[in-house]
């Protein structure tokens, strides 16, 4: 019964040149679930990943993942960075940058071998792109590029993982798949964090959702935090029908 | 596809025999007399430039090619500085200037980090301010109009001819000392020049990595100066790698390939300022190297601007023909009669100028029968193909849409491709039957 929760976060603070990109954050995520995080832009949505993976410093607050802190969870973790955030252009194949999930498994000096090449294999087929192996990373298209980071975080094979706008502009079929494969980790017992921007599906895909605006405005199950209210409030008057969209998309 | 990897080392092999080629077929053109002051200075060009090439190669897939510019001009002051302290002493110069120009790393990376300066404009400082206190203390010690100081203004643009022996086994050993580092750390650095933040959040040192990185470019650098010069240092580092990029997918392929152009601007830069008193070897270097990086940019394969000129070229024309086959068979289909022709100007009017070409092509493939008054009958095998074709685009529709209801494997839509290649006969016998 004491488990640890899969990500606990308290009072989390983040600053960019004393301008304050998260403000006193707590937050738990129980292990085994889909957790969306939604929030108008410069939210922190972003920010908040990296600092629960200790990418960039925090000024205050700690992170705990599994109850360890994060430098000892390494090997717990998986992480989907946004698709723009690398050089599509780098000479390399889609194996390749598939295989790189496993490099912190391989520890220094040794090399990817068959087990690995393995693994590799087995992600690719379970994603829908192991016909796309041996293509160059410059010629995927924008679904093939977030299936190939989904597939490298895969290989990871980690506890919790965290994904960075995975939905973001990517075709149905990728969608569908992206879906699938959430529901697949969550049955295997991983939990996701999403950074997600479609308000529509948050209620069809995730069942906790946490919503963001610098501050944690709320943050809990689906059903019981995804109020008309807690939308307002997070992003202000902005969304036009949040109102209609809260009342078709929750029971 | 499982193919290329083969076909591009051999690339890469043929490449290596033609850059082995030139270089007595240019002695033999010059008429130069090899004697062992030039075979020495050639062979410093050539492990130089091999090193320079392979390291500098992240340096350009970091987008950090101005990197290598900021740290060679950071290296001058330590030359002077160590002039100053400890006399003309090479392997104390070439100390002062690795210190110098590791002391610009940090620099940079700290101005980064701690400052809201970007990286360009950190490397410009850098740059600079060590450049011209280099330049403030060469110009104070030629002035004081000691002898010994002869040459140090060799480190500005490099001079081939004072290189001896015993600097080519320096060079030689520090360049394989920095190649056993790269090999060791091979998928640590592949990963950090890929996706940092990915590295990072697998528990690899990112910031060690990076200076460790960066300090075997120092090395590269330094082993360089004397010849190349502070100067034009970056344009050995860079135009190799620039050139290697063009003709390859694969990173290890990319780093063989910089060492070979690097390698063979270095050894011929250094042949050719050789030849005469006076000539400086850095400029002549870059230039031999630039030669390569356009040869590269004009004629690979892929990438290349001929290439893709001709590729396109090819591509608009064999689409055009698919389309006028499919044009008449679709007009045949429409007459109930797979032999009935189509007259030559509508398919012009439907398809614009292409469509006459298309035609030249379709008949030369025995696709198409001309027939006397500028119309055109599909041949046997030119309703086979069109049928094909027809099947393959419909087949393609249905995966599209009920591929995943029925539970068909996952492939990548490409009505280009013939379906039957990439689904197994199961799931084509399935989308056969749909209706």
């Amino acid at each position: 019964m004491n488990q640890p929760p899969a990500l606990h976060v308290e009072d989390l603070t983040v600053a960019f040149d004393s301008r304050p990109a998260l403000w006193d954050v707590d937050l738990s995520v129980p292990e085994g679930v889909l957790m969306a995080v939604v929030g108008p832009n410069g939210a922190g949505k972003t920010t908040l990943i990296r600092a629960a993976l200790d990418l960039i410093p925090r000024a205050a607050g700690s992170v705990r993942i599994f109850g360890e802190p994060v430098a000892r969870a390494r090997g717990l973790t998986g992480y989907v960075p946004q698709r723009g955030s690398v050089d599509w252009d780098f000479p390399t194949t889609v194996q390749d940058v598939v295989m790189m999930g496993l490099y912190g498994r391989l520890g220094w000096l040794r090399r990817p071998g068959a087990a690995e090449r393995t693994r590799t294999r087995q992600a690719l087929e379970q994603i829908g792109i192991a016909d796309l192996a041996t293509r160059q990373i410059s010629q995927l298209s924008g679904g093939q590029q977030q299936r190939t980071f989904l597939a490298r975080a895969l290989v990871q094979d980690a506890r919790l993982y965290f994904m960075d706008e995975p939905f973001a502009a990517v075709d149905a079929i990728t969608e569908r798949a992206i879906v699938a494969l959430l529901q697949e980790l969550r049955a295997r017992g991983r939990t996701v964090v999403v950074v997600h921007h479609d308000l529509q599906s948050v209620p069809d895909y995730f069942d906790q959702v946490t919503l963001l605006n610098v501050e944690v405005i709320a943050s809990g199950p689906t059903a019981e935090v995804y109020s008309e209210d807690n939308l307002r409030r997070t992003f202000g008057g902005r969304v036009a029908g949040i109102a209609r969209l809260t009342e078709e998309a929750l029971p | 596809m499982s193919l290329a990897g083969g076909r591009n080392w051999r690339t890469v092999a043929a490449l290596l025999a033609l850059s082995l080629a030139v270089i007595p077929l240019s002695l033999a053109l010059g008429n130069i007399r090899v004697d062992y002051t030039l075979v020495t200075v050639a062979a410093g060009g050539a492990v130089l430039g091999i090193v320079c090439g392979v390291l500098g190669s992240f340096a350009v897939l970091r987008q950090q090619s101005l990197l290598g510019d900021a740290l060679s001009h950071a290296a001058l002051p330590g030359v002077a500085l160590a002039f100053l302290l400890a006399g003309r002493e090479l392997g104390w110069l070439l100390l002062g200037a690795g210190i110098a120009s590791w002391l610009g790393v940090l620099l940079i990376n700290s101005l980064v980090r701690r400052t809201r300066l970007k990286q360009d404009a950190a490397m410009g400082v850098v740059l600079a301010a060590f450049f011209a206190l280099g330049i403030t203390l060469l110009t104070y010690i030629q002035s004081r109009n000691d002898a010994s100081q002869a040459g140090l203004d060799q480190f500005i643009f490099g001079q081939a001819a004072a290189i001896r022996r015993q600097d080519v086994v320096l060079i030689s050993a520090l360049g394989l000392a920095a190649f056993l580092v790269l090999i060791a750390l091979w998928k640590e650095f592949k990963l950090i020049t890929f996706d940092p933040a990915f590295a990072q959040a697998n528990g690899f040192p990112l910031r060690l990595l990076d200076v460790t990185l960066s300090t075997l470019i120092v090395i590269a650098i330094v082993l360089g100066l004397q010849l190349a010069g502070v100067v034009l240092m970056v344009g050995l580092l860079i135009a190799p790698a620039v050139a290697a990029r063009q003709w390859t997918r694969q990173l290890d392929q990319m780093l063989v390939l910089a060492g070979i152009f690097g390698g063979l601007a270095g050894a011929g830069g250094a042949i050719f300022s050789g030849l005469q008193q006076g000539l400086p070897t850095g400029p002549l270097i870059i230039v031999v190297a630039v030669a390569i990086v356009a040869l590269s940019i004009a004629l690979a394969p892929e990438r290349g601007l001929l290439w893709r000129a001709w590729r396109q070229r090819r591509d608009r024309q064999r689409f055009a023909a698919q389309q006028v086959l499919q044009d008449i068979h679709r007009h045949a289909t429409q007459h109930q009669d797979p032999r009935y022709p189509a007259p030559g100007g509508m398919l012009v009017a439907l398809r614009g100028p292409l469509a006459r070409p298309a035609l030249r092509q379709l008949q030369r493939e025995g696709l198409l029968q001309a027939g006397a008054d500028d119309d055109w009958t599909l041949s046997e095998r030119g309703l086979e193909r069109a049928q094909a074709a027809a099947r393959n685009q419909l087949l393609w529709e249905r995966y599209r849409q009920f591929g995943e209801e029925l539970g068909l494997p996952a492939v990548t839509v490409d009505p280009q491709q013939p379906i039957d290649r990439l689904l197994p006969a199961a799931a084509l016998a399935r989308l056969e039957t749909l209706d």
